[in-house]
């Protein structure tokens, strides 16, 4: 299985004491996260369906509390922190602490961390319905939340930072470097954009103001989707991929060199949400350019997982693991391709305030955060619960539906985006606009969003097939699920074991514990 | 370059230092912030007010925080961007100058409705009581959702004073008066936009709910940039500015015979008063 080196079930032999040391992984943590993760995944995109439907037909505006304006902020609240947070919280706690060959730092962090989030998330579903929002994307949530936030993140970094101090491993693997950058990182981001002046319980102002709110916004919004979105999944991928295709890592020269260039450059590309307004233009300009150096970087991370499979693609076949990663991996390669696209002015002056900015979030959302999320479920799922997975032709039928729900949702938003665009633009003979009413465009695309309707549904279909399959995989699981016990050579001042340099290329990461 | 990447090279040794690692990771993220914000910062103070500039009002507050509750940012812009097409349909493009006052900035990220930045005087009153209402009752085709709740929900009038001084401390000049005398001005505003609703023939009984806010509010949208280009508008007389304003827009839209009066055409490229070179 998963343990490295070794595995002592039995207490070690008494001469082997002096030269190993024995512990044991913490994966009840994890098991609660991966649960968390499927129920918030269910709830968040029940919520994104509903205000899915609530576009073409807006009688499924459910009075106050459930209207459009106030669910979205939901619906985004609950998929990004609720669902890809617990998924990364998941992957985290699981690959450190066997990349670290070491238990989490503290059992009680691990729970405060676990509940502290939970109640975040309920907190936020309860608060944006009655109307408590600060405004700004992916930030709404009200101030003594916003306190909150920091806090358990604090605890989770201690927690983290904790256990790298007490690793076992003398390197750190590259799914680590790509935790550190999303926990330094969305740190301050959460700090430098949540400052606020509180007027009442449930109400703030930030302390910036028009055009330099807007920038610390997206330099928050963008980077939410960079060091949220992006880097801990990337993370997940170096650790769980070559796990599941058991092979090593592509390149390990590539992956330093696209960590240290998307983490440097990421940062600058916010102002691209703000092309051609009231920002000064050379910060938009800056925020263009470096997004399309961007490009690099990004496909550097998807190159080194695709071929990582170099070898093994024909293990495809039989993993419902590996399609959900290739999948993944190959959306987060259009989402990142797209996405310098959009920055550019002309391009964004046409995408800017349309549909084509929803297929390209969803693009990213659903095929690389979901993807990614359930590949690494279906993997964990067996090795948690210490049972077959209860189907594996359910979980197919997962990747297909889902895979044709991504398709139906973005082709059916970039073809609405583009409408919107081009009907907005569009001039007749003598100069005027072709259509001057508004809604002219609006009711051109409401077929587009019965057809995203759709798709969201069947991508909703294959969230409740994997919570089906999980259940049933919990259900004969053995009553007893005691820790992983795992015995190591000691560590001793000078040399490591294993890991280090075991392949003498120069290329290939060392991969977490193959053997 | 080869030592760097070697299996055993200089990476790798930075690979077994966490602390070296975070900190050389905060170092990359903190590169581009500063270069970002540090201009816009120190500089910052660059950006002038509008002349004709002037804090919302009590009771256009009050209105505001009701948008930001309900969300309407998520499908209305505020930020008309400086193109032609832009330009012809909603009004003159926004500048930076009638956004200091602005916290938090509403700009939206989706025109799932149309902008929404020069707003103000586009429609009578009534129109947006009946339009928040029920907004099929004056656009058949609208995909809105109604808010019907807003002609029945009580206006909160004592949290305002408490908002204008926290917004005092955050750079908007509001004066002891204006907070001293902020319930008597709300109340004062709402009573007109109530009689005025009802003398257009709507209903009754308004001047205590929230409607009344988020018309004040919506109807000042925009306003302050108007009266910058064009000094004679009165902010006094919202009537004659209200119907003035929809005059403008009517030549712009109606197909009439005569051309169309067309601002100058506005090319892409980006207003230039945004600049912060000194
Ligand atoms: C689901 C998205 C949605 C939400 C949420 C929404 N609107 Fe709208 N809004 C529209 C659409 C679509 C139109 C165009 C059709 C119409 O006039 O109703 C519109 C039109 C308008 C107009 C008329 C603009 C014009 O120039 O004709 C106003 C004013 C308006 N909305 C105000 C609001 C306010 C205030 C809120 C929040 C309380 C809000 N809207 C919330 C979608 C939305
Ligand atoms: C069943 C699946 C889903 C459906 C039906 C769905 C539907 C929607 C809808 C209708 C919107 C509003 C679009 C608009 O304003 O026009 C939206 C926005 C958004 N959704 Fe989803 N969604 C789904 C899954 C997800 C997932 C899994 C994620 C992220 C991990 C996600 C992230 C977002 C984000 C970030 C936005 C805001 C986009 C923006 O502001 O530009 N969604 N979604
Ligand atoms: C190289 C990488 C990327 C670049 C340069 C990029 C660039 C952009 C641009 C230019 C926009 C449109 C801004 C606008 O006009 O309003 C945008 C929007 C967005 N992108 Fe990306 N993108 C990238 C990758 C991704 C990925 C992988 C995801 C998701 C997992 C993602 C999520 C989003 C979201 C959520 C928005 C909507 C923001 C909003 O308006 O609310 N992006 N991106």
């Amino acid at each position: 299985m998963s343990t490295p080196a070794a595995v002592a079930t039995a207490a070690p032999a008494a001469e082997s004491q002096s030269r190993f040391e024995v512990f044991t992984y913490d994966d009840q943590i994890v098991r609660w996260f991966v649960i968390a993760t499927s129920i918030w995944g269910f709830v968040g995109m029940l919520v994104g369906a509903l205000i899915a439907l609530q576009l073409p037909f807006p009688e499924a505006n459910l009075g106050e509390y459930l209207s459009f304006g106030r669910l979205r902020p939901l619906h985004t609240n609950a998929v990004i922190f609720a669902f890809a947070g617990n998924s990364i919280f998941a992957a985290i706690y699981y690959s450190t602490q066997r990349l670290c060959k070491a238990r989490m730092f503290s059992d009680a962090m691990s729970k405060v961390h676990f509940w502290g989030w939970q109640a975040i998330i309920v907190s936020a579903a309860i608060t944006l319905p009655m109307g408590f929002n600060t405004s700004k994307e992916y930030a709404e949530l009200e101030w003594p939340i916003d306190i909150a936030i920091a806090v358990v993140w604090i605890v989770f970094a201690v927690n983290f930072f904790g256990t790298l101090w007490k690793r076992r491993e003398k390197h750190m693997y590259v799914a680590l470097w790509f935790y550190i950058a999303t926990i330094v990182t969305v740190a301050v981001l959460h700090i430098g954009n949540s400052l606020a002046l509180p007027v009442g319980l449930f109400k703030s102002y930030p302390i910036y103001k028009g055009t330099q709110d807007a920038l610390v916004q997206w330099w928050y919004g963008h980077n939410a989707v960079a060091f949220f979105l992006t880097t801990p999944f990337l993370g997940l991928m170096y650790y769980f991929l070559p796990k599941a295709a058991e092979r090593p890592v592509f390149s390990y020269r590539l992956s330093i060199v696209h960590f240290w260039s998307l983490v440097f450059i990421y940062i600058w590309a916010g102002p691209h949400h703000l092309q051609y307004t009231s920002v000064p233009e050379w910060a938009a300009t800056l925020g263009m350019v470096f997004s399309v150096m961007l490009w690099m970087p990004s496909w550097g991370g998807m190159i080194n997982g695709l071929f990582t499979l170099r070898g093994a693609w024909h293990k495809l076949r039989d993993s419902v693991v590996l399609k959900m990663f290739v999948v993944g991996i190959t959306f987060y390669g259009m989402a990142t391709f797209e996405g310098p696209a959009l920055s550019v002015k002309t391009v964004n002056a046409l995408s800017h305030y349309t549909d084509w900015n929803i297929a390209h979030v969803h693009s990213g959302a659903l095929g690389w955060n979901g993807f990614m999320t359930f590949g690494m479920i279906y993997w964990l799922a067996p090795r948690l619960w210490r049972t077959p997975l209860w189907s594996q032709k359910l979980a197919n039928w997962h990747f297909w539906i889902g895979t044709v729900g991504i398709l139906l949702y973005v082709l059916a938003m970039y073809t609405s985006g583009i409408t919107q665009g081009l009907m907005w633009r569009a001039y007749d003979d003598a100069g005027r606009l072709l259509y001057p009413d508004f809604v002219e465009s609006v009711v051109q695309v409401i077929p587009m969003y019965w057809v995203r309707l759709i798709g969201g549904l069947m991508y909703l279909g294959g969230v409740v097939l994997m919570m089906v399959n999980l259940y049933k995989t919990i259900r004969k699981a053995p009553d007893e699920l005691p820790d992983p016990a795992v015995a190591v050579p000691r560590l001793t001042g000078a040399g490591s074991p294993g890991g280090d340099g075991a392949s003498g290329d120069g290329q290939s990461t060392p991969t977490p514990a193959l053997a | 370059m080869k030592r760097f990447f070697r299996a055993n090279g200089a990476h790798r040794r930075i690979e077994g230092w966490p602390l070296v690692f975070t900190i050389l990771t905060v170092v990359a993220i903190l590169v581009g912030t500063v270069v970002e914000f540090a201009p816009i910062f120190l500089v910052g103070g660059a950006v002038q007010p509008l002349a004709t500039l002037e804090p919302y009002t009590p009771l256009e507050l009050a209105g505001r925080d009701v948008y930001i509750a309900e969300g309407c940012n998520n499908c209305h812009s505020q930020q008309v961007r400086p193109f032609q097409d832009e330009v012809m349909r909603y009004g003159p493009y926004s500048v930076a100058e009638e956004e200091v006052y602005e916290t938090p900035h509403l700009w939206g990220s989706k025109r799932t409705g149309p902008d929404l930045a020069r707003l103000g005087g586009k429609y009578p009153h009534l129109w947006h009581v009946r339009h928040m209402d029920n907004p099929r009752s004056t656009s058949p085709n609208s995909i809105m959702p109604p808010y019907p709740h807003m002609l029945t929900k009580p206006l909160d009038l004592d949290a305002i004073p408490g908002k204008m001084r926290g917004l005092r401390r955050l750079g908007i000049p509001y004066t002891d008066a204006q907070i001293a005398g902020a319930s008597q001005s709300a109340q004062a505003q709402a009573r007109e936009i109530a009689a005025e609703v009802e003398s257009q023939g709507g209903p009754g009984q308004l001047a205590d709910r929230e409607i009344t806010a988020v018309v004040a509010y919506l109807q000042r949208l925009g306003v302050d940039r108007a009266r910058a280009l064009d000094p004679d508008l009165d902010r006094a007389e919202p009537d004659v500015e209200a119907h003035e304003v929809e005059e403008v827009y009517d030549t712009m839209l109606d197909p009439g015979d005569e051309p169309p009066l067309l601002e100058p055409p506005v090319s892409e490229v980006p207003n230039p008063t945004t600049n912060l070179a000194p």
